[in-house]
């Protein structure tokens, strides 16, 4: 009896461990398939529909080229809008409301019929406000949405309002973020110090990634690659954007005003081509014109990130801007040589 | 009090109020002035946007038309963040460049030319093409000194390969049905 007895608490105390086992087992393979599959979710992210816009093609080359080459270096998967037409800029709107809306909403549409599915990347802070603009007023005025798809039945497209629109800048700095910037970077760029420019259209109206009136999401990205940042507030003001073109005397005294309060800093950084247009074009006859030096070398951001994780100047079509000092070249030598000495 | 403004020369007079819509986006104005002391551009206009927006209410269409406020408008969004009404500010400016096209006012031609000139770019090839749509506007301006303002710049950029000379064409282009529609919808 008592042999039978000591059997059975024998029998379940091995059921007992054999379950607490299988429990454990369990709740490691499901911790381990969640990160998994969070990983994979990660890399889900990192796909993004490509809409270059008609600047990068043309006056903004190398924002293209360096935000196809940093993007790729980062492990991102860029897969351009196919057929994708002009946004409209700044010109449409000047002419006619539903013009300026209805350009945007083909290019939404062409988005959503692809079959790659990730946010739409916007480089140019133009193009980005524009898309943005369509998604965020379908969304508040479906009769807008009805109008918007008599015109574009005239291409057989149809919007039905689900894309997401993503600036260059919130992609780099809440989807990849400072750490994984920081954990790439090959050349030591301490010596350089940054002023951050975001411009406006990426700011406002739509306050989705920053601060609209103080922006600061470029900050810790310069830090991740070892600049100094350039303290100043002009960072969010007008560069004039096409007045340069229609009032050029009123576009030059914004950019004036900018280049002067960018003085001491090595480079102003950029997120925007018409930003980027006003600020290195022009410097020669604001110069002239208010009798100070305001040369200054003006870079785009995936161009400095590019050069700390050490991807080559080729791959980040630095020969192509219109100013980058000679200064700026020299420092960037003295630092690539201390390295190898090191 | 004297006779409307827009009776006097050089302004044609529209059909309808054309004011109407954009007074609708306006009508809360409170007149504080947000939208003036956020304006980068201020210093150049003839009229502050604060004025400008009680000219719309008013109705004074040929002294807001004759005013060269709207077209300095550079859309940096502040005056629509700033606004304690929340009126869109920015959109109301262009609506305002949106009926001067339309009207094809004279003093302000050469702003719309620039714009139709790059829209027209944009219905020929459904993207711009800078150096084509540059030289339709020097051609459209007939202004022998205009090219000569933009030569430096042009000419680096096409050092650059950056843009291309191209010869100008006219003619059907891809985007005629939708440019041809949105007219359709909006004449309605």
């Amino acid at each position: 009896m008592l042999l039978l007895l000591l059997l059975l608490l024998l029998a379940v105390h091995l059921i007992k461990s054999k379950i607490k086992s299988k429990i454990k087992s369990k709740i490691k393979s499901k911790i381990k398939s969640k990160i998994k599959s969070k990983i994979k979710s990660k890399i889900k992210i990192m796909k993004y529909l490509y809409y270059p816009g008609c600047s990068l093609e043309g006056t903004a080359l190398e924002y293209d080229i360096s935000t196809r080459a940093f993007m790729n270096a980062m492990g991102a998967e860029l897969v351009e809008i196919i057929d994708w037409i002009c946004c409209g800029a700044s010109a449409a709107e000047a002419v006619s409301c539903l013009l300026s809306l209805s350009l945007p909403a083909i290019n939404l549409a062409i988005a959503e019929e692809m079959e790659e599915i990730g946010d739409i990347l916007a480089p140019c802070s133009a193009c980005y406000l524009n898309l943005k603009k369509v998604e965020e007023k379908i969304q508040e005025d479906p009769e807008l949405l009805k109008k918007i798809n008599i015109v574009l039945k005239e291409k057989n497209l149809h919007l039905h309002g689900r894309p997401r629109v993503r600036h260059l800048l919130d992609v780099i700095s809440r989807d990849m973020g400072p750490q994984a910037i920081r954990s790439r970077v090959k050349q030591d760029l301490s010596d350089l110090r940054i002023a951050p420019y975001y411009g406006c259209q990426a700011l406002r109206p739509y306050a989705v990634f920053d601060d609209p009136e103080s922006p600061r999401s470029m900050e810790p990205i310069i830090e991740a690659v070892g600049a100094k940042i350039h303290r100043w507030d002009m960072g969010g003001r007008c560069c004039g954007a096409s007045l340069m073109n229609t009032k050029p005397e009123v576009g030059l005294m914004l950019v004036t005003a900018i280049l002067r309060e960018a003085k001491g800093a090595d480079a102003i950084v950029t997120v925007c081509p018409m930003c980027q247009m006003n600020l290195e074009a022009y410097q020669k006859k604001a110069s002239s014109l208010y009798g100070e030096d305001l040369s200054l070398t003006i870079l785009y951001l995936p161009q400095l990130i590019g050069l700390a994780i050490g991807l080559p100047e080729k791959s980040l079509g630095l020969e192509l801007n219109l100013a980058v000092a000679q200064e700026f070249w020299d420092k960037l030598e003295g630092i690539s040589k201390r390295a190898d000495e090191r | 009090m004297s006779q409307p403004a827009y009776k006097e020369k050089n302004i044609p007079i529209p059909a309808s109020d054309p004011l109407t819509h954009i007074r609708e986006m306006v009508q809360a104005c409170i007149q504080c002035g947000t939208c003036t002391g956020s304006c980068p551009n201020a210093f150049a206009m003839d009229h502050t946007p604060r004025h400008l927006w009680r000219m719309v209410l008013m109705g004074q269409i040929g002294d807001i038309f004759r005013s060269r406020t709207f077209v300095l408008c550079s859309a940096c969004y502040y005056c629509t963040l700033r606004c304690p009404r929340g009126l869109p500010l920015t959109e109301a400016m262009a609506a305002l460049r949106q009926i001067a096209a339309k009207e094809n006012i004279g003093m302000h031609r050469q702003s719309i030319q620039f714009y139709k000139s790059f829209m027209d770019s944009v219905r020929r090839y459904g993207r711009v093409r800078e150096a084509e749509f540059m030289t339709h506007y020097f051609l459209s301006m007939k202004d022998p000194f205009l090219p000569i303002k933009f030569a430096p710049l042009g000419m680096k950029l096409m050092g650059r390969r950056k843009i291309r000379l191209q010869i100008p064409l006219k003619g059907e282009g891809g985007l005629d049905a939708i440019f041809r529609k949105v007219e359709e919808i909006e004449d309605m």
